[in-house]
Formats: C-alpha cells, structure tokens, sequence
C-alpha cells in the first residue's frame, strides 16, 4: 500500500473537527437540559397526568335505608335489578350485539342503538347500560351466552322498590339524580352528578340517614381503557333504615277512602304525637320520576285541576271552617263569655250594622245552647260568640292551638297556616279592623286558615285536655343489624292550659256531632266505639250566586275533625276534601271508614262487611256575608 | 490482512462503550415489550441477536483496509441510486409508504445504506476535489446534485427522517470540509423557497400534522399529538431516579407509540429517570466525541470525512431521536442507534461503529 494515494488531512479541518465536537457538546448539553426540565421541574404535573391516564375511580352507590311501618313492616325497600350493559371497548360487533339482545328481551333495535349512541364520548371502560329489569331467565341467557356476545355484562343494582302505583306518594317522596342546583348547595357538596338524592317527601327530609356513605373502586386501565386490575375498594357504607310511625294498613285504608279525590287525611296518635296516616289524594307514580319521565304524562299532572304533584296534608292551607267553631268554643267558656246553659236564638241570620251574616240553615235553629250549636253547627251562636270575643282573643285561643306555625311534622316545606289579628290588619293596610271581620273568623273563615296537619293536632289537644305533642313520622331510625340508632321520643309541643271542664263540655258537642239526631257528622258514627268529630265546610268564593258557583274549582271545601274513643281517646283525625262541597258528606265518610279500620286492627271491633249508609246524615254550610 | 500493530491498536474501550449502549438497549427493549402479545421470539431476544450480528459485522468492517471504500464509492451510489429508483416503480407498500424492494430472495430497503454510502461518496469527492480556499457555490454544486437525487427519492417514498438525515450528515461534512459563510447564509436564504414548495407539493397530509403537532400539541390531543403529549408525561413522570425498571406505567399499561423503536428512550426515561438519561447521554457524547477524535487524528482526507460522516450519522440520529422523544423536534421516525429496536438500525449502526474502529486502528499505516 502506498501512502501517496492519498491526500492528508490539513491543520484546517483539525480546527474545523474541534469547533464541530464543540457544537456536538452543546448540542447535547441542550438534550440535557430538556430532561433536566421535564424530570426536575415538570415531573410532578407530568406524573399527574400519568396517574390520570392510568387511574380510574368508578363509584360504587351505597344501598338506600329501607322504610317500614310502625309494626316492621316494608313500605319502601331495594331489591336487585338486573341491568344489561356493554363494556364499549370490548364490544367487537354492535350490530350483531344489538340485533341479538333485541331479540331476547323485545326491545326496539333503533332504540338500543340510541342509547348506545348516546354513550359516545364516555370512557369506553364504562359499562353503558342498555336494557334493565331483566328478567331471570333474559339473565340467564346472557350469562351463557357472555362468550358468543363479547362486550355484554349483566349488573345487579338495589333499586328503589315502592309500594307500586301512587301509594304514599306524597308521604315517602321519591329519588332521582342529583340536579346542579343541589350540587351548588352546601347540605349536598359531598355529592357527585349522578348521584341518585331523595328528592321529596321522607326520602328528601331523612336524605342524611337514608342515602348512607357511597364508595367506590380505584382501578387501573390500560391505554386502550380497558381494565387491568382494581388498586383500592372503598365499601359503601348502605343507608340507615327507618322505622316510620306510619301504620301501613291503616294508611291503605285512608288512600283507599279518599279514592280519587283532591283530599288530605292526617291521623296521629293523641298521646304521643305519632301519625298514624298522612295521605294526600290524587298522587303521582315516583317510578316516573326516578327515570325518564314522559312528556305526556308530565303534561297531564300539570293540567289535573286536582295538582297531583301538591302535596296537601303537608303544605295545602284551608279555612278551617265549622271546625274551628272547637276553638271559639273554648275561647267562650274560658273567657267566661258563655256557659253550658247559654243559649241564643238563631233566626237563621244575624245582622251587624248594615250587613246580615246568615246561618247555613236559613230556617234557624231556634233557641240553641252551645251542645245544640255545635251539633248543628249553628252560625248564628258563634257569630255572637265570636262579636263579644273579639278577632284578638280568638287568635289567641287559635294560637294556643298551634294554629299559624308549622307544627315541624319533619317533612320539609310544611305550611304554618294563618291567624288574623287586628294588629296584623292595620299594619298591612292601614285600615282598622271591622267587627264585621270578626263574625267569619269566628265560624273559620274569612282571613284564617290552617293544615290538615294542625286540624289533626287541635283535634287532639282537644281530646287529651290540651296536650299536643308533635306530630312525627319517625319512630326510630335503625342502624345495620336492625338495633335503634335514634328514638325520636314524643315530644309535647303545647300543654293549653284550660279548665278540664270547658274541654269537657266542648267534647260532648262533639260526640253530639256524631252520635244524635241532627248531628252533622252522622257519616262517622262506629257502633261499637264512640266517635266525636267537627264537619267543616270552608269557602272558596264569597258570593256563591256567581255564575261559575257549580264548576269545580269553586265548589267548597269538605272539612272534618274526629277523635275516638270518646271516654279514653286514642286517635285524632282530620280530613280534607277539596271542593267536596259538605264537611259531613264528604269528609266524615272518609274519618270514618278510617276510624274503623283503626279499631278493626286494634281487634276492638270484629272485621265486618262494608257498613250500610246511616239515615241522618245532615249537611250544613257555613260562611257570612 | 490484521497484523498484530491493528490489534494493538483496535480500540476496545469503544467497542465495550457501544456494546453497554446497545446492552442497556436490550434490557430496555425487554421491558418496553412486556406488555406485548408475544408471536415467536420476544423482541429483546430478537435485538440481542442482531446485536450479535452487528458485532460480527463490526469485526468483519474492520478487517478491510477502509481505503478500499474510496474507490467503490461511486459504484455504490450508483447502484443504491438504481434500487432508490426502482423502490419508486415497483416496490412493496407497507402503511402507506413504499420503501422495500424484492430482490428475489430478500428484500431490502435501500435508503438505509444510502445513509453509509452517501457519506462515503462525499468523503471521496471532497477528498480528490481539493479547495485551496473554503469551498463556495462553484465547489458544491456537484456535490449537492449527488445528495439532492437520492434525497429527493426518499423524501418521495416517503421516508422523512431519513431523508432528513442523509441531507444532516452530508451538511455535517460539508461544514468539516469547510464552507464560506456567505455560501451558508445563501444557502439558509435559498432554502426557503424549497421548504415552501416542500411544504405545499412534496409533504404528505402526515407529515404536515407531525410538524403542527410539534408547533402545537394540544392542537389534535387525540391523534398526531398524543404521541408527543404521552411521551413527554413519560419521560417527565420519571423524575430524578425513575419509576424503576419495569415499572413505568405509561410504557407498561401502553400509552406510549412505538415504544421499543423510535419511542424507546421514553421507556428508558421513565423507568430510570434524570439519572438514567444524563448517564446514557453522556455516552452517547463519549462516542460521538471519540469520533471527531477519530477523524482529527486520521492522517488521510478521506478518512477524515469518512469518519466525520459516520460520527454525524450517529450524532444526528441521537439528537433528533430523543430531541423528538422530549419535544424538541417534530415526530420523524428516526431510530435511537444500537438502542431502539430494529436490524435494520442496529446493522447500520453497526457498520458506522466498524467503519470508525476501521479508520482509528489504522491512523499509524503510513
């Protein structure tokens, strides 16, 4: 080899090569200074956007607290629903799947397809459900056939199981999801979207018993989504259970009484406070609520003159009425105004200055004491009662009653009711108060109203000598092996400090109502227990004469107070009837049928047929001019 | 032809310092597949046995006298040239590029070795075409004719990061040759209306995304940009001392494209960390300043140039490699040398590092 073939390298290029090696330092020096950025610096947002891609945190719902009645029984509980779902990622043919699930549990392809449609953009790891309440043997085939299916997964989930149909609609309330503006509030800021909440009634008021503690699992998926393994479990803590003091049976027959009618039904126990029955009539179906709800029957609670959605044991306020004639009663014999043997002469009117206020029997009454004026329920008697009494003392003997506060029955939104005062008239208008406002406030209309609820409760003050407790639903709240977690003990709200005589005397008028000739409250009457009650009929519109006097909506309010056994009682009940025209027609039907099934369960009275329809069932209607 | 003054001058630090690179490469190769379905032998088997056959090739390249190269340079451009050619008309297309051709019983894809060849071809021109002065429009235009054909016929495939890369190491020589700068900046200037014809006439819908990802990466999160956002949380999870071998989730659980090829020193970086890269880079550096060191000492002008090539070669391919791995450059498939895995790769590697021993062991011939 000769080494003049070949030309050497000069001085140059050794200068150039180390400039180059120079560059290539640097060069390099850069790369490191990149990592040194990304791995000094940035690493620990990077490395949470690696724990991001890899984590993920799929809630597990806690079981809701079921709810029984007095006696153990269920009322709301959570069975297990089978759910179908698809794993998006490991789906290999929609098609086919789709078709084939179609075919076994008979729904619409378009309409699957729609709901898996919807799923698009959803972590493809997440189960899309698809079809639910599957039956056994739909789940059976798709357990054997999961391979020749690839993608379907079969879920069981405790679902809300309500006592079917409307039943206690209004008392239990329903569930659904979360809205934003629940999650905006503080009470609920632990909630996730999507959560299912007690959105009304029971389920709404005990949300923070009953919804228990949701867990959830932390798993890891690969880039793909798909699941790897499960890193934590976070159980569930299930909801605390409750024992209501709802008597099942005894609410039945009190949703089954009010029928189809716009009412309201409050029974309580007198001596402890404890409701017995709360029922308000129409109700709506919670399963509608809790999923998707059709915009035809949405549209058709809405325009049923008889609102479905109020619920009227809880919030709905009427002038009591006749009822009231309890408490102006009472007002005049403790005022010493009257006494047993007082008596006034009804001519069917009474006239006070240039107005005439009428009775509701336009004949009179005659001569009538005060047993005779409650029988009969005789406007003219507490007309006068009520002028001497003035509005003043009856809103304090109303007051005493718990009338216009809410009694804290422990559902939310409950109504307090109204008492006029004549303080409270000349602040709001300016104006004095008129005698001639006295006179309807006196029989329980005009200006003054009250709950069902607080009927309920005046009834049983009445009964016990002035006590009232308050009315609860909730005896106790049970923890996970069944053992009391909380006793909600009777609490007494008001002891109403009158003679024991005057309570007395007032009862009699009541048993009167019911049990003798030309009593209103005939339809109540038991034969083997004594009934007291009140009938009421409460205005909707003054002048009766108008032309719209016949059409529902201005047809009055049926009202009716009752307590039983009369020597010892037990049980108050109060009983509203929208628009059902006659207190003793309408309402007294439906305290005594309740009433009945009340001493039926107790075992007082023998399980009969339907009782035939008594003979004097007189009707009144009160009001003034 | 090896007498024993060769052997004792065989640099055998070299040899052991890219057999650790291509070592740390398997085992790294070994944990990027782990996640894989395996069909026949695991990946890192696979690497390790071209990493056999690379030595074997080293050994081999280094028997020959490299001044042999000099005058079959041309020979091997031209027929590399005629296989370029022929990819274009009949080759096979796999992923929607088209660069192998049958030669009836393998096939091959010749714009790898055009990375070696061209180098010597620029070696040798340079070498002959002697410039008294730094070299100025007149000496090049040749020289950038011989780049610009195969070039072009790459970039045509199309087969960017190679084209790319041909261009970078023949630049690399050019500028070890010696250059004007007023040629230099012409040439930035002159470039421009090139990179805008490119830009509109010859890049793929592909290759514009990669470039307005690296611009832009959460300009398309889900598709071109994933690559680069999910190489760049891996290689940052990794922190100071990594996640530990094996343990990188963001390779493990898959997040990361072509993990034990282009994207393998993400894997390397998320499981070894700051301390893991800083090292492997400072070997790389070791390598490719033994290389310039190498081309210095060289007494011969080819040599010189060959061995500056070579070094370039590699450097570049580091540099744009895990520069595009951090999100310094755009996506251009550019292996790792003796890291990612790959045959083709590791041979051309390979040869490179055999050329350089070549050239270092027989500085003291004449």
């Amino acid at each position: 080899m000769s080494g003049q073939r070949y030309i050497r390298a000069g001085q140059d290029t050794t200068k150039r090569l180390y400039y180059i090696s120079i560059a290539a330092v640097i060069l390099f020096l850069i790369l490191l200074s990149r990592l040194w950025f990304l791995q000094f610096i940035e690493v620990d947002r990077l490395r949470v956007m690696s724990e991001n891609n890899r984590l993920r945190f799929i809630p597990v719902a806690a079981s809701r607290g079921a709810l029984l009645d007095r006696n153990g029984k269920i009322i709301v509980n959570n069975t297990p629903s089978f759910s179908l779902a698809v794993i998006p990622n490991e789906v290999k043919d929609i098609t086919y799947l789709v078709e084939n699930i179609s075919r076994i549990i008979g729904v619409d392809r378009e309409e699957l397809l729609s709901r898996w449609t919807k799923s698009k953009g959803r972590a493809k790891y997440f189960p899309v459900v698809l079809a639910s309440g599957l039956t056994r043997d739909q789940v059976e085939y798709f357990e054997e056939n999961r391979l020749r299916l690839p993608g379907i997964e079969v879920e069981v989930k405790p679902v809300r199981e309500y006592p079917g149909g409307t039943f206690s609609s209004h008392l239990l309330g329903y569930i659904a999801e979360v809205s934003d503006k629940e999650l905006d509030m503080p009470d609920f800021s632990d909630y996730n979207p999507g959560d299912y909440i007690g959105k009304n009634g029971i389920e709404r008021s005990y949300e923070k018993y009953l919804h228990g503690e949701d867990g959830g699992r932390q798993i890891e998926v690969d880039a793909r989504g798909r699941y790897l393994r499960t890193l934590s479990e976070n159980p569930p803590v299930p909801g605390q259970s409750m024992e209501l003091t709802i008597d099942l049976d005894l609410q039945r027959a009190a949703e089954k009484a009010l029928g189809d009618k716009a009412a309201a039904v409050i029974a309580l126990d007198v001596n402890n406070g404890e409701v017995l029955s709360f029922a308000s009539s129409p109700g709506f179906d919670p399963a509608l609520f809790t999923g998707r709800m059709p915009p035809e029957k949405w549209k058709s609670y809405l325009e049923d003159k008889r609102h479905p959605l109020e619920n009227k044991a809880l919030k709905g306020q009427y002038p009591p009425g006749s009822t009231f004639k309890v408490i102006t009663a009472l007002a005049g014999l403790s005022e010493g105004v009257i006494d047993e043997h007082t008596t006034v002469n009804c001519t069917g009117e009474h006239k006070l200055g240039n107005a005439t206020f009428r009775c509701w029997n336009k004949k009179g009454h005659g001569r009538i004491d005060l047993k005779g004026a409650l029988r009969e329920s005789c406007d003219v008697y507490f007309y006068l009662l009520g002028e001497k009494l003035g509005v003043d003392k009856i809103a304090d003997y109303a007051r005493r009653f718990s009338f216009g506060e809410p009694l804290g029955i422990g559902i939310d939104g409950e109504k307090g009711g109204f008492v006029p005062t004549s303080a409270w008239k000349e602040k709001k208008t300016g104006t004095k108060w008129f005698k001639g406002e006295t006179l309807p406030v006196s029989i329980g209309q005009g200006y003054l109203t009250a709950t069902t609820i607080q009927l309920a409760a005046m009834t049983a003050g009445l009964a016990t000598d002035g006590k009232i407790y308050r009315p609860h639903l909730v005896k106790r709240i049970l923890d996970r092996e069944g053992k009391t977690a909380r006793e909600f003990p009777p609490e007494l709200l008001k002891k109403i400090d009158l003679k024991a005589e005057h309570f007395r005397l007032v009862r009699e008028g009541l048993l009167a109502v019911v049990n003798e000739p030309r009593g209103t409250g005939a339809a109540a009457r038991l034969y083997e227990v004594k009934v007291a009650g009140k009938t009421g009929t409460s205005q909707v519109v003054k002048m009766k004469d108008g032309k719209n006097a016949s059409s529902y909506q201005f047809r009055d309010h049926a009202l009716f107070i009752a307590f039983a056994p009369y020597e010892k009682p037990e049980i108050a009940v109060a009983v509203v009837v929208e628009h059902g025209e006659h207190g003793g027609g309408a309402a007294a039907p439906v305290a005594g049928q309740l009433l009945r099934k009340y001493f039926e369960l107790k075992g007082v009275i023998k399980r009969t047929e339907p009782r035939v329809e008594d003979e004097d069932g007189d009707e009144e209607s009160g009001g003034g001019d | 032809m090896i007498d024993r003054r060769l052997l004792t001058n065989f640099d055998w630090k070299v040899l052991a310092l890219i057999l650790l690179i291509a070592g740390i490469g398997v085992l790294n190769i070994h944990s990027a597949s782990a996640s894989y379905k395996l069909v026949g032998l695991p990946y890192s088997l696979k690497q390790f046995y071209w990493l056999v056959i690379g030595s074997g090739l080293v050994l081999i390249v280094c028997s020959v006298d490299y001044h042999i190269l000099e005058d079959f340079s041309y020979w091997f451009y031209g027929t590399l040239l005629v296989f370029l050619l022929l990819v274009l008309a009949v080759g096979r297309t796999s992923m929607g590029a088209t660069r192998w051709i049958h030669l009836g019983f393998f096939s091959m894809q010749p714009s790898e070795p055009m990375k070696i060849v061209i180098i010597m071809t620029f070696a040798r021109y340079f070498a002959r075409n002697h410039a008294v002065n730094l070299l100025g429009w007149r000496d090049i235009w040749k020289p950038l004719l011989l780049l610009g054909l195969p070039a072009l016929l790459i970039a045509k495939q199309p087969d960017l990061g190679t084209a790319i890369m041909v261009c970078l190491v023949a630049g690399t020589i050019i500028l070890a040759v010696g250059v004007r700068w007023s040629l230099v900046v012409s040439m930035v200037v002159s470039s421009l209306p090139i990179i805008y014809v490119a830009w509109h006439y010859l890049l793929r819908g592909y290759q514009k995304n990669r470039i307005l990802n690296f611009l832009d990466p959460e300009r398309d999160p889900l598709k071109s940009g994933y690559h680069l956002i999910q190489s760049k949380i891996a290689v940052g999870s990794g922190g100071i001392f990594g996640r530990g071998f094996m343990q990188g989730t963001q390779s493990q659980l898959r997040f990361l494209p072509e993990q034990h090829t282009d994207f393998a020193f993400s894997v390397f970086a998320e499981e070894w960390g700051f301390v893991g890269t800083m090292i492997l880079l400072f070997l790389y550096m070791a390598l490719v300043l033994w290389g310039l060191h190498v081309a210095s000492r060289c007494s011969d002008r080819f040599g010189t140039l060959l061995a500056v090539g070579v070094t370039a070669m590699l450097f570049w391919h580091v540099v744009i490699n895990i520069g595009m791995v951090i999100g310094l450059f755009p996506v251009v498939g550019v292996p790792l040398p003796f890291f990612s895995y790959g045959g083709t790769s590791m041979i051309t590697s390979m040869i490179g590092a055999g050329l350089l021993l070549n050239i270092s062991m027989r500085r003291f011939m004449f």
